[in-house]
């Protein structure tokens, strides 16, 4: 019973982080499933997002302002990567591991040392561990509008554009559609989500560490594969599909508070993690392995 | 309309594996002409059509289509003037997109993609008329994957697509040969009813003799990146496969006919 009760103590926390996190994970949707493009960046960029939005809130610039700021710092780094990418020829993962790298330095001289603590009781922040719930109901109105604005986007001409370009490059070229842009495009927006997502994070949890972002791109990686594998069956509207990513999210940190309830050590929690994605991502070869079924894929296409 | 003039294009120059496909290659096509090309495998046909789609850009030599030169353009500012078909009916559709994505994409090919909405109610209504037209029973499953149609039908769908804004040049590689002999058959006369309607020049690479006899004003035979046949007219018209056969051993100097040629 008290296992329980510590349970659903946990639950607010966990719901506030998977919603953030979901932004993020969000961001991972639009490079690994629409442009079919495993971009590692975001380990980096999560982490950017935060800094500069701990920097500049510490400077007295408005918390929004500061938001703002954080979501084009993230998109730069993107920016980055695309050209690393289309420009100079480098193969993605690739790209993205030069940029994370890069970003660990730029990262640090942002910071000026290894940690900037902004304390909710000096600014006004949008979300802190402090009030869970209110936290929670702000993340929801962060993803809720997100996800808006990019079921939008992607309805338009150019976000037509980049869909087509991670489902098929050669018929795009064929198209008229410039792939190198598409992928810059996709490249920015997601990373922009990403900062976007470590500027909540950081007011979350009151700081922002240099190493804030490691790994992250597993935490994405594993919303987006939770969410289709539970919910890619129900949720085909591409609004509902996102919703599903950061439901993933969600039901990702559920089961990190679960472990750690039932007493998995901390230090073990990225080998946990990476063990979990792991499984997650070898649910949809099993599955063509033995049952001859595929899910519903985006932009992949395994010969 | 299409004048190419003494392209090379050699693939992994300086390398063991150098392979000059294209040699010195000139062609002219006159406006609204229709050229069918056939070639055993290997002869450059497949290379000829990338190198004037802008796959890649030729070693020497230029392309001219529209009196605009092509020569250093991108594929994907060619795309503007040039329609295309592919061998792989995987290749000329979004898979994961709907049928109605799809043709949305394609008509804007040459435009710049903005904020606007992706597709419209109008054109809904007018890609489902150019479906009926077609007869493959996609009309009503405009909001279908892509993914989910037959080869033949894949193929139909990216020919409309290449049509959809009338391509000063529509290149065809072989877009029959993965489909077996009827649907083959449709998927010609669904060419043949798009090529008519806006009288389209076309470059289309066949192995099937007979379509190529019957298809179109001019024909081609490449051998060893060389154009080695080019007959048109009347002398065309009257072409019968055994004759066809005996130009293909004369032009590469052996008895041996390419399989695939004798079996179409
Ligand atoms: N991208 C490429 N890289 C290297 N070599 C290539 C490439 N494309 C074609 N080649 C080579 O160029 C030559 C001409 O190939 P091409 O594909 O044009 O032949 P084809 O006439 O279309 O033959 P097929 O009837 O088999 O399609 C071949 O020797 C081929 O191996
Ligand atoms: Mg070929």
């Amino acid at each position: 019973m008290s296992f329980l009760a510590s349970l659903l103590k946990m639950l607010p926390d966990a719901a506030a982080q998977g919603l953030i996190w979901g932004i993020l994970a969000m961001g991972v949707f639009i490079t690994y499933k629409l442009l079919d493009f495993s971009d590692l960046t975001v380990d980096g960029s999560i982490c950017t997002g935060g800094a500069v939005a701990a920097l500049l809130i510490l400077n007295g610039v408005p918390v929004a302002l500061a938001m703002v700021a954080a979501f084009c710092a993230g998109a730069l780094a993107g920016l980055v990567t695309a050209i690393l990418h289309t420009r100079m020829g480098i193969p993605p993962i690739l790209s993205g591991i030069l940029t994370q790298l890069a970003l660990y330095s730029i990262n640090l001289r942002i910071m000026g040392k290894s940690m900037l603590a902004v304390s909710v009781d000096k600014f006004q922040l949008l979300v802190s561990v402090r009030n869970q719930s209110a936290s929670c109901l702000v993340a929801l109105v962060f993803v809720a509008a997100i996800i808006g604005v990019l079921y939008w986007f992607f309805g338009t001409e150019l976000g037509c554009a980049v869909r087509a370009t991670g489902a098929n490059a050669n018929m795009s070229r064929a198209q008229g559609i410039n792939t190198d842009t598409m992928k810059l495009v996709g490249l920015i927006l997601s990373n922009g989500l990403v900062g976007l997502s470590g500027a909540l994070y950081t007011q979350y949890l009151g700081s922002v560490t240099v190493n804030m972002g490691r790994g992250a791109i597993v935490i994405g990686l594993a919303a987006v594969i939770i969410g289709e594998v539970l919910l890619g069956k129900l949720f085909r509207n591409f609004a509902l599909r996102l919703a599903g990513v950061v439901i993933g999210a969600i039901l990702y940190y559920v089961v990190i508070a679960l472990v750690i309830q039932l007493g998995l050590n901390t230090d073990d929690l990225k080998l946990f993690s990476a063990a979990f994605v792991a499984l997650a991502l070898y649910v949809p070869h099993w599955r063509m392995k033995y049952t001859g079924k595929s899910l519903q894929k985006g932009g992949k296409n395994h010969a | 309309m299409l004048d190419i003039q003494k392209i090379n294009k050699t693939f992994n120059p300086g390398t063991i594996n150098a392979n000059h496909a294209l040699k010195d290659l000139s062609l002219h096509l006159a406006d609204g002409e229709s050229v069918a090309v056939i070639g055993g495998n290997g002869a450059g046909k497949s290379t000829l059509l990338n190198a004037v789609a802008g796959v890649w850009s030729v070693d020497s030599g230029s392309i001219h289509l529209g009196g605009v030169d092509m020569t250093h353009l991108p594929e994907y500012k060619r795309a503007k003037y040039i329609g295309r078909v592919f061998q792989d009916p995987m290749m000329g559709t979004a898979g994961n997109m709907q049928i109605e994505e799809n043709l949305a994409l394609a008509a804007r090919r040459g435009d710049p993609r903005g904020l606007r909405l992706g597709i419209s109610k109008a054109e809904r209504e007018r890609f489902r008329e150019m479906l009926r037209i077609l007869d493959l029973g996609l009309e009503n499953r405009l909001t279908d994957k892509a993914g989910l149609l037959s080869g033949g039908q894949r193929q139909a769908l990216t020919l409309l697509m290449a049509t959809l804004r009338k391509p000063q040049l529509l290149l065809l590689d072989e877009h029959t040969a993965a489909l077996d002999p009827k649907t083959a058959a449709k998927v010609m006369e669904v060419t043949r009813t798009l090529v008519n309607q806006d009288r389209l020049t076309t470059l289309m690479i066949t192995h099937n003799m007979r379509d190529a006899i019957e298809y179109g004003d001019r024909l081609l035979m490449m051998y060893n990146g060389h154009i080695v046949v080019d007959v048109s007219g009347e002398e065309k018209k009257n072409l019968t496969v055994p004759q066809l056969l005996n130009l293909f051993s004369q032009a590469s100097g052996s008895d041996e006919v390419d399989d695939k040629l004798v079996l179409s």
